[in-house]
């Protein structure tokens, strides 16, 4: 007899390897798709000041109704199910860990604008088991609705409740509550099961063009959201941040998040 | 020896069939939540982990807690506990099997479930979970099987099944510890954010794991005609109150901690659980039951009286299921997500399909508990005979 | 044969089962998918690439896209006619192809395949 049963299994699994390592090389070297390179708005650490100073409520209701539009974010009407990706929040709600009986009047009475902080030292991209969720080379902790497998961990790990989850499919939403959902046809909805939140506008960005929020809010008074390279030291936030002093929520859990307000 | 399994009394049918029907009506229930979403639970955008995660908690606590019939038998040669080394295996892998179930009925998509395996994470701790208990659950298959085959042929079993069972004692400690790191390293979650996490968890597996096996046993030895025998049973009780006592002790210094430092992050959640917040009070009743089942099992079992007779044992070790399964299976998910990261309370309770899919879950593994352990106790009765 | 009756009543239902499909499609044939192209497809000739690698690998090329655009931020793709097209199913794709059930479902139907990308990207309205 030739070949022994330990020699067949060499034999076997080498053939095996080959022949899927085989198919594999054929398909990187077949003629194939290029990448066209199409210059994209450059930064290292996207980030956002926020002048809460001159903001009002009814520009942060135009935020939020820009941005839940452009990304067709449905409104349930229930607080237990809602979908929110930028809110406003009063300020013992917004920045529990500044415990003041004695808060300033102007401080204390206004609402703040909230939203995911694209922290630098994300504890949401830690515990995500698939990649789903990520922070990206410019900063911008990403979404991937393709790969995420609904554990809500991420939700669990964040500790400004950035996160929403789809509870139930998207687009059964009440129609009474949004008549134009969804108001965006060139943005996807996302799928029952997935966990979902601002992008700080990635696919405006690499069309080199500002987040929703931040033009929404512009439009109505000069330099409201001021978003930039926290890297570039020439950069508007960084300007921003030399000349005034600014608060950032709950930065002793070492998240390093990067939306800073102006109070 | 699978057969053994399907050869049976009408009681042992009629108990299977009582747990196919529950776990159909779960089934059903699964279905309306694959078709829906989640949102026909009680979970919502501040409480996003309820009662599937939470049983999922205790349920590996539980099997963690067979390592401590193994360990003293291999570890120590007490060769008494020989006897049932093969039940211990057998609950280890029927929890494991809910737990698998219970994150499969928690994940909003489960059909990409495969996910974490084609794209791998290792800082993620579920990650780690995930693999910890696949193999904890591989290895107590393996050694279980070989270890009653060879209880059958009435060999020793092969030498490589003790290298296993070796490996198995430290694993069994690790999945605890695994499974405690999922909460213990959040920042933003103040109630999970302590190191004594995992010391917690270990305690508390240490003692309600072997008190259900206890039950089991006692189970066994009226419907069979196999006696996991008296000594078995007075050192598992023993092992029951230590791990009770120090449960409640870590429990005590977690107390301490939070009321003499003052700090509102680590209070505000004991103070929700125990008297409640901003008017929301719904699992106070529980946690004070937990309280009044705590203390009757520490009687019971401290007590050399109650703890040596078998019936007030097993009172004591019910109560310890009750006091651990509400300290874990529902205080510790819950408590940690309220109140929630804008300082609101925001109260969570299951809904009736999550109550009946969580039961569902619950039967499958006592269908595989029941049919394992058939088939050890037919081995072990022919074996005797 | 032990059990010989309920082996072979076991075999036939078994059987049955497994042919059913058949038995329930006996007689019709289902038609051969006629995507229609609507007119700005016909214009412009030609698809992001060739029809003939479209017709069997669109779902690689929409998976490698996927892949690229969300996970590595590249949004443009070059095609072998030299064009350069912006990667997304809903503004690129579905621009020219925004007749789904008379183009998309056709074949998809026909094989009996539900992509599940309709979960998340929409469709333009079609008049029908």
């Amino acid at each position: 007899m030739g070949v022994d049963r330990r020699q067949f299994l060499k034999i076997a699994s080498l053939s095996t390897l080959l022949g899927i390592g085989g198919k594999a090389v054929f398909e990187l070297l077949a003629p194939g798709e290029l990448e066209a390179a199409v210059p994209l708005m450059e930064g290292k650490r996207w980030a956002m000041v926020i002048d809460m100073r001159r903001m009002t409520d009814e520009i942060m209701d135009e935020c939020q109704k820009a941005c839940h539009s452009v990304h067709n974010v449905p409104n349930f009407g229930d607080p237990k199910v809602e979908i929110k990706w930028i809110w406003k929040e009063e300020f013992e709600h917004a920045f529990p860990d500044q415990e003041n009986e004695y808060v300033a009047d102007e401080v204390k009475h206004r609402s703040y604008l909230l939203l995911c902080n694209h922290c630098s030292n994300p504890p949401c991209c830690r515990v995500c088991p698939t990649g789903a969720t990520w922070q990206r080379e410019d900063g911008i902790v990403m979404m991937d609705w393709h790969r995420c497998i609904g554990c809500r961990f991420c939700m669990a790990g964040c500790p400004y409740g950035s996160r929403s989850f789809n509870w139930g499919d998207p687009r059964k939403a009440p129609k009474e509550l949004s008549p134009d959902f969804p108001a965006n046809p060139e943005f996807p909805t996302r799928t029952k099961g997935v966990v979902e939140k601002c992008t700080f506008c990635d696919e405006r960005l690499a069309k080199g063009e500002l987040p929703v929020c931040v033009e929404a809010a512009n439009k109505k008074k000069e330099d409201l959201l001021i978003f930039g390279d926290l890297a570039d030291p020439d950069s508007n936030v960084r300007q921003a941040l030399r000349k005034h002093f600014t608060i950032r929520r709950k930065p002793e859990l070492g998240t390093n998040p990067n939306v800073y307000y102006i109070v | 020896m699978l057969d053994r399994a399907i050869k049976g009394s009408n009681k042992y049918w009629g108990w299977l069939i009582f747990l196919l029907v529950i776990m159909s009506v779960g089934f059903a229930c699964y279905l309306y939540q694959f078709k829906v979403g989640l949102k026909i639970t009680g979970m919502s955008r501040d409480v996003s982990w309820g009662l599937y995660i939470s049983q999922l908690t205790y349920l590996v606590g539980i099997a963690a807690g067979g390592v401590m019939v193994v360990l003293p038998c291999y570890l120590h040669d007490y060769k008494a506990f020989a006897r049932i080394t093969v039940l211990g295996e057998g609950l280890a892998v029927a929890a494991i099997v809910m737990c698998g179930l219970f994150v499969m009925v928690d994940l909003g998509q489960v059909t990409r479930m495969l996910n974490i395996i084609m794209y791998p994470r290792p800082k993620s701790i579920l990650f780690w979970d995930m693999i910890v208990l696949n193999i904890y659950m591989a290895l107590n298959i393996v050694i279980l099987w070989n270890v009653l085959a060879a209880e059958r042929k009435g060999i020793h079993y092969q030498k490589w099944v003790k290298v296993l069972i070796y490996i198995s004692i430290p694993w069994a400690f690790s999945i605890h510890t695994v499974t405690a790191f999922l909460y213990a390293g959040l920042p933003g979650r103040h109630f999970w954010l302590t190191a004594i996490m995992a010391p917690r968890f270990l305690a508390s597996a240490f003692c309600s794991g072997p008190a259900l096996l206890l039950l089991i046993c006692l189970i066994v030895r009226k419907v069979t005609n196999f006696d996991p025998g008296k000594e078995q049973i007075r050192t598992l009780g023993s092992i029951i109150a230590y791990a009770f006592i120090l449960n409640i002790f870590f429990f005590v210094l977690e107390l301490f901690t939070a009321f003499y430092s003052q700090i509102p992050g680590h209070m505000q959640s004991i103070v929700y659980l125990f008297s409640g917040l901003d008017g929301h009070g719904e699992l106070v009743p529980w946690m004070w039951a937990f309280v009044f089942f705590a203390i009757l099992a520490l009687v019971l079992l401290i007590v050399p009286g109650t703890r040596r007779k078998e019936d007030t044992l097993a009172v004591g070790c019910v109560a310890v299921i009750i006091a651990t399964w509400i300290d874990k299976g529902l205080g510790l998910v819950i408590g940690g997500f309220i109140p929630n990261p804008f300082d609101r309370v925001f109260e969570y309770w299951p809904t009736t399909p999550e109550v009946l899919i969580t039961l569902g879950v619950w039967a499958t593994g006592f269908f595989v508990l029941t049919v394992l352990f058939k088939i050890a106790v037919s081995v072990k009765e022919e074996i005797a005979a | 044969m032990y059990d010989g009756g309920k082996i072979i009543a076991g075999l036939v239902i078994g059987l049955c089962l497994l042919l059913s499909p058949f038995f329930y499609n006996a007689g019709k044939a289902a038609k051969a998918p006629e995507p229609e192209l609507t007119a700005k497809a016909k214009e412009a000739k030609q698809c992001v690439a060739d029809t003939a690698y479209m017709k069997s690998r669109h779902m690689h090329l929409l998976d490698e896209w996927r892949q690229t655009v969300v996970r590595d931020g590249e949004r443009y793709y070059k095609g072998s006619n030299g064009k350069v097209y912006y990667k997304s199913l809903q503004v690129t794709c579905l621009d020219c192809h925004s007749n789904k059930s008379k183009f998309c479902d056709q074949c998809h139907n026909y094989m009996g395949v539900t992509p599940y990308c309709w979960d998340c990207h929409l469709v333009p309205k079609e008049n029908k």
